[in-house]
């Protein structure tokens, strides 16, 4: 239970922490709190929208669904279950590929460090980790 | 059971702190007052022009000079700009015949006007002028309709490579309020009642806005400077 309630607690703040980021990127909160100077050069640099859809909009509907699901997992009738904590575990998982790609960008081609992507990246870490212990916990069991 | 439900109890309630935190901070920064304003009026100083004299596109030795004098706001400038003003620059200004000056007189009637010429303003230090004039025109049925031009303009500047928060900075500060203020004042004082208005070798020009008249404009006074 500890492990579900922890993800859904991670995945409220990589929620506020993209909304933020989006809410920037839309113009409609002024200045950026960035202490490493790098946020505007990440943020409006071309690597920042995919397909025309903002970075940061995914950031907002990856961990919407994350804290859904999580919220779901906390649930009576889910709390045995193995599929939420599978399911949670996958999403993360490619939560922190995507996450992983974006930090090459910014080290290696943007060459700017923007703190609040880095305490996202912290965050579906973290996420990915707390589903990996609470798969552990389950017994896996079989249906024939 | 009971510990479950105390549990249970103790995440919702942190649960609830940190949204209604979150939330909160995000609520305060989105409505808290817009932070750009550009003064219209304001007493224009020396320092607030220091030898500008608008934004000037094409050869110094170009035997022929037009200063437009234009609000960004305004429907006809559009139109100037997004359909004639690329074939006057193919044909007359990257030839060198012509050197074309672009001067700001935002009209009292058009409120993102300044905010417009000041966004402008703060690419141009930037070296991104012309960019975002392009953009401020092509996008003007955007910024022009919606409640707050501010943000828009604040994207499109993004999108031309000027470095955000150095823009922010200048666009706060309404660093360049004298200089449009000045633009202005040089148009009333030399007639200038409406946009775009264009002045031919320092000669107020009342033909047709459209690339084919510019040229036998320019072609003319080309062969005979004095007219």
């Amino acid at each position: 239970m500890i492990y579900r309630m922890s993800a859904a607690l991670l995945s409220l703040a990589g929620l506020l922490i993209s909304a933020y980021l989006y809410l920037y990127k839309l113009g409609k909160i002024g200045d950026l709190a960035c202490g490493t100077g790098g946020c505007e050069a990440v943020q409006w640099s071309p690597w920042s929208r995919i397909a025309g859809i903002e970075v940061s909009f995914v950031g907002v509907l990856g961990y919407a669904g994350l804290l859904a699901l999580s919220l779901a997992a906390l649930q009576p009738g889910l709390v045995g279950r193995h599929w939420p904590a599978s399911l949670l575990a996958i999403l993360a998982g490619i939560g922190v590929a995507f996450t992983a790609y974006l930090t090459y960008l910014e080290l290696f081609v943007i060459h700017a460090v923007c703190q609040w992507c880095v305490a996202s990246g912290v965050v579906i870490l973290a996420i990915f980790f707390v589903a990996l212990l609470d798969l552990r916990r389950l017994p896996r069991t079989r249906t024939s | 059971m009971a510990a479950t439900q105390a549990g249970m109890k103790r995440f919702y309630t942190l649960f609830a702190i940190i949204a209604v935190a979150g939330l909160g901070v995000l609520g305060y920064l989105l409505t808290r007052p817009a932070t750009v304003s550009i003064p219209a009026n304001v007493t224009v100083q020396a320092s607030d022009t220091s030898g500008f004299k608008g934004y000037v596109k094409g050869l110094a030795t170009a035997p022929v000079e037009i200063t437009e004098y234009a609000d960004y706001q305004c429907p006809f400038c559009q139109t100037f700009a997004t359909l004639q003003m690329p074939t006057i620059e193919e044909r007359l200004v990257n030839t060198g015949r012509l050197r074309w000056r672009y001067r700001d007189f935002p009209l009292q009637q058009h409120p993102f006007a300044r905010v417009a010429a000041h966004s402008a303003a703060c690419a141009d230090e930037q070296g991104k002028y012309w960019d975002q004039h392009r953009r401020i025109y092509e996008g003007q049925a955007e910024w022009a309709a919606s409640g707050n031009a501010a943000p828009i303009l604040r994207r499109y500047a993004g999108a031309a490579g000027v470095d955000i928060s150095r823009y922010d900075a200048c666009m706060r500060a309404g660093k360049y309020a004298g200089r449009i203020q000045a633009d202005l004042n040089s148009g009333v004082a030399l007639g200038v009642t409406s946009t775009p208005t264009l002045l031919a070798n320092g000669r107020l020009y009342k033909g047709r806005f459209d690339s084919d008249a510019i040229t036998k404009l320019v072609d003319s006074l080309a062969k005979h400077p004095t007219k």
